[in-house]
């Protein structure tokens, strides 16, 4: 039995839309998601005509719908903005390079600049050499404390005014729950925010906050867009764990559960005591780079590595919450 | 006997040999195959690797992606979906990060 799209009532149905259970066959949604991706631009005041914006492009599926999906709307709409994709090379063989690769051939397809900046460039150490140095455990702590930065001075020397993620619905209901079970209630508070870093240079914004992972998938297969999807070979089917296989069971019984924990979010609101003082934005003494700390995490990372102590800045030390029982300590995002 | 053409991506070529497309035979008794046996035939025939990641229950792991000929498996039928001779049914993963 052949069902209709609930749109336009000629074409076959393709897909069934996790979040409204719309019946839509492949034109009408596409046209669906992209004026959804549209609404959440303007209504959320995303970008303003003339910024430069850096597309944090890892080559994955969220980061190639988005480089495809923002050069669509910037014409569409005459965003006006200048947009450059930015990824970063973490120098592991046999798969960032193939990744690049991904992100090359975007450069071309989208008509839009790139920029490669190493972890060799910045930090002296490629993530081979660090595996290699500290073994298999905690390297991703490493990688992840490493990029989050990286992506951040790359968008600064390209002077970006803003950088945009692939960050999608999922993930961010994901960020929710693990916030949760850690008791984190700063980071509760704020990872749903679809602006982050609001006071830095380059503040980041989430065009996917609200956009169901099933709908990338989908987009990116149907309209057989070029995106790398090989498991990094330090943490094969590891970078996701309890919580997102939680999420993606309770969007199986109940789609609209991940827009709930989203929401569930952005109402919290922390309660701050008089006398009592968040942790506040100053930068590090040795970079220079945004940290609530003295020395921020790459640097006590970095100094680890040179000085042949890989554990300083990984087990529980002064200045450092959470990092509990394996779990990463920061969950502001996972790129 | 229903021949299908079953398409891999977003990662799960790995688990079935590296290769994103296989051939698959399937015979029921009343000649009738649904997506339940389809899932079921390609981890015993076609699976190489770690079943887990592919299978939960009966059926495929949550966050598994299901078309048949380029249709949504929630469309048709989930697990009771009918697949006929020459059917293309594509298993992606959406759990790799991006």
């Amino acid at each position: 039995m052949v069902k209709l799209c609930c749109a336009c009532q000629k074409e076959k149905a393709a897909l069934k839309r996790p979040k409204t259970s719309e019946q839509l066959c492949k034109e009408c949604f596409y046209s669906a998601l992209e004026e959804e991706v549209h609404q959440t631009i303007v209504q959320h005041n995303l970008f303003s005509p003339g910024e430069r914006v850096a597309v944090a492009a890892s080559g994955g599926k969220d980061s190639t719908v988005l480089a495809h999906i923002l050069t669509t709307l910037n014409n569409r709409h005459n965003y006006g903005l200048d947009l450059f994709l930015l990824s970063i090379d973490e120098g592991i063989s046999g798969y960032r390079d193939d990744s690049l690769e991904t992100v090359k051939r975007n450069e071309q397809q989208y008509g839009i600049p790139l920029k490669i900046l190493s972890y060799q460039e910045l930090y002296g150490w490629t993530m081979d050499e660090i595996v290699r140095a500290i073994g298999h455990k905690n390297n991703c702590t490493f990688c992840g404390v490493f990029r989050r930065q990286a992506l951040d001075r790359g968008a600064a020397l390209m002077k970006a005014d803003k950088m945009a993620t692939g960050h999608n619905a999922d993930d961010i209901a994901e960020t929710v729950l693990l916030n949760i079970l850690r008791g984190d209630v700063p980071r509760l508070g704020r990872c749903a925010n679809i602006i982050t870093g609001e006071d830095s240079a380059q503040p980041r914004v989430k065009p996917f906050k609200y956009t169901y992972e099933k709908e990338i998938v989908m987009y990116a297969f149907f309209k057989k867009l070029d995106y790398f999807s090989t498991e990094c070979i330090y943490a094969p089917f590891a970078a996701r764990g309890a919580a997102r296989e939680f999420v993606k069971d309770l969007e199986m019984a109940r789609p609209r559960a991940i827009c709930d924990l989203i929401r569930s979010a952005e109402e919290f609101r922390l309660d701050v005591k008089e006398g009592q003082t968040l942790p506040t934005a100053g930068k590090c003494q040795r970079c220079g780079y945004i940290s609530s700390q003295d020395v921020c995490k790459a640097c006590v990372l970095l100094e680890g590595l040179n000085k042949g102590l890989p554990n300083l800045g990984i087990s529980r030390t002064r200045g450092t919450k959470g990092g509990k029982a394996g779990l990463p300590a920061a969950v502001d995002a996972s790129t | 006997m229903v021949k299908l053409k079953i398409e891999l991506s977003g990662g799960l070529e790995i688990l079935f040999g590296n290769s994103k497309e296989h051939d698959l035979e399937i015979s029921q008794a009343n000649g009738k195959v649904t997506l339940a046996d389809v899932i079921t035939k390609a981890r015993d025939d076609l699976l190489t690797d770690r079943p887990e990641l592919f299978m939960k229950d009966d059926s495929v792991r949550p966050g598994i992606l299901v078309l048949v000929n380029d249709t949504d498996w929630e469309l048709t039928g989930t697990l009771h979906t009918l697949v006929e001779d020459g059917d293309t049914v594509t298993f992606i993963s959406t759990l790799h990060g991006g």
